[in-house]
């Protein structure tokens, strides 16, 4: 068998949207954002709940990339950019390993 | 199944709400796999739960704090009523996947379910090829129309998960199962060595692989993971007889799970029925809520007081949970004793010499799963 290369990182051209069956949902009874997946789900704390809206799209042909998102979110927490891509992409990168998300 | 849910506290001395509640709708399945993990003495059509008192299930489930719902069996699919019962999931709140061998799937159904709100299929294979699979399913063309259904499934955009059951008749074959999974477009693969509770307990001696083919598989799966991140979710633990530390049973007896059976007992697992001396309450005696908060056997075996040494005094005590309770039973003789499989246990010699004999047994032939 060939050796496959790994799947690059998520880089900020990437348009990205929630994975089949995957959802963003406020429980309210536990007081928490998460994203509902097959058998799964993932609680979310407000920075990865920031970096989801901004950065993972509906679905629609009207997605922005990640590059977008990671513009929004360095005006909104007035952070230096490269701090924040650097986060943002290890943080989409994740969740496209585990599977919440795809490009 | 996992979960990150962090493990609440539990508030004014209750328990913190389950993560999902599975309902196996019927224990009726066209199937007939000799690992089986349903009970020896089945449900009949006969004693299932009708339409209106499932409903009123989910609508429990809902109420307990359960976010999921699983529709399994048996096979959930021969439920005429499963539109129904997906779209009221939907109507009070929950996630619904269903775990089907899919035999008994359409398009025009799958359509229906979707419809519903369904946003996930899980489907079983038995082997990467038709003649394996075919065999130990007992059941002629299932895998070609297993096939066919689940490429349905990710045309419709449902999420899809390949759930491939190994034992020493299939698991050479894990790479080309991978590849298969990946083929269908899934988005997540379990690979799922048998585990021996049930039908499969019984025939343990034709299932059992040898440690060499553990190892080569164990091998080949870790070699592939790097490869596989970001293109399917791997969901891969070693057998329990080949292990040194116990599986995490259910996240924990009475933490994240509660089973309705077909017709209608509440457990805190789908094998808990095996433990003698468990006293279970059915969905006719009291709410999801009253049992998950006292029923006595979810409060059994919650948490860590029940536990004995080397459990009690353990580092991972609320990582694994002292493992799983029917395989302590099955295995030490005592479903309150630590799981054998830990290599702290007292036992756990013996699991070496149980497997090692029945891997060596070179069994062929099983009892198919029947009626």
């Amino acid at each position: 068998m060939n050796a496959i290369a790994p799947t690059p990182a998520i880089a900020e051209a990437d348009r990205l949207r929630l994975a089949p069956g995957v959802m963003l949902r406020n429980d309210r009874r536990r007081g928490q954002w998460m994203l509902m997946a097959p058998e799964r789900l993932l609680v979310l704390d407000e920075m990865a709940l920031a970096v989801v809206r901004a950065c993972v799209g509906t679905g629609g042909d009207a997605d922005a990339d990640v590059a977008a998102g990671i513009d929004r979110l360095t005006t909104e927490y007035d952070a230096p950019r490269a701090e924040v891509a650097a986060d943002v992409l290890e943080m989409l990168t994740d969740l496209r390993n585990k599977g919440y998300v795809v490009s | 199944m996992s979960c990150a849910l962090p493990a609440l506290a539990a508030r004014n001395g209750e328990p913190a709400p389950p993560f999902a509640v599975l309902a196996e709708l019927t224990h009726r399945c066209p199937l007939r796999c000799p690992y089986c993990s349903n009970p020896l003495a089945l449900d009949p059509a006969s004693a299932e739960l009708d339409t209106a008192t499932w409903k009123r299930v989910l609508e429990e489930a809902a109420d307990v704090g359960a976010l999921q719902v699983h529709f399994s069996g048996g096979e959930p699919c021969v439920r005429k009523d499963l539109e129904e019962l997906v779209a009221h999931a939907t109507e009070v709140g929950l996630y619904s996947n269903l775990i089907t061998s899919a035999v008994l799937l359409d398009a025009a159904r799958l359509d229906r379910l979707k419809r519903a709100g369904l946003q996930h299929v899980q489907i079983s294979l038995q082997d990467s090829e038709a003649a394996g699979a075919d065999r130990v399913g007992g059941f002629r063309g299932g895998h070609g129309k297993k096939l066919e259904v689940a490429r349905m499934v990710v045309a419709q955009g449902l999420a899809l998960t390949i759930n491939a059951v190994l034992h020493r008749h299939n698991i050479e074959r894990v790479n080309e199962v991978i590849d298969l999974a990946m083929e269908l477009g899934a988005g997540r693969i379990e690979i799922a060595n048998v585990q021996y509770y049930g039908w499969a307990l019984a025939n343990r001696a034709s299932l059992m692989p040898s440690r060499e083919q553990l190892l080569a598989m164990d091998a080949a799966v870790r070699a592939r993971l790097p490869e596989l991140a970001g293109r399917i979710v791997v969901d891969y633990v070693v057998p329990d007889y080949y292990a040194r530390r116990p599986k995490s049973c259910m996240g924990g007896w009475a933490r994240r799970f509660m089973n309705v059976t077909p017709r209608g007992r509440v457990l805190p697992c789908h094998a808990a029925e095996t433990i003698p001396g468990l006293a279970f309450e059915t969905v006719h005696d009291r709410s999801l809520s009253e049992i998950w908060r006292d029923g006595p056997a979810f409060a059994r075996y919650r948490g860590t007081d029940w536990m004995p040494d080397p459990c009690r005094s353990c580092d991972h005590k609320e990582e694994d949970w002292g493992g799983c309770r029917c395989q302590a039973l099955a295995l030490a003789g005592s479903a309150d004793a630590t799981d054998p499989v830990c290599e702290l246990s007292p036992a756990h010699a013996e699991v070496a010499v149980l497997r090692d004999r029945d891997a060596a047994a070179l069994g062929t032939e099983w009892t198919y799963r029947g009626m």
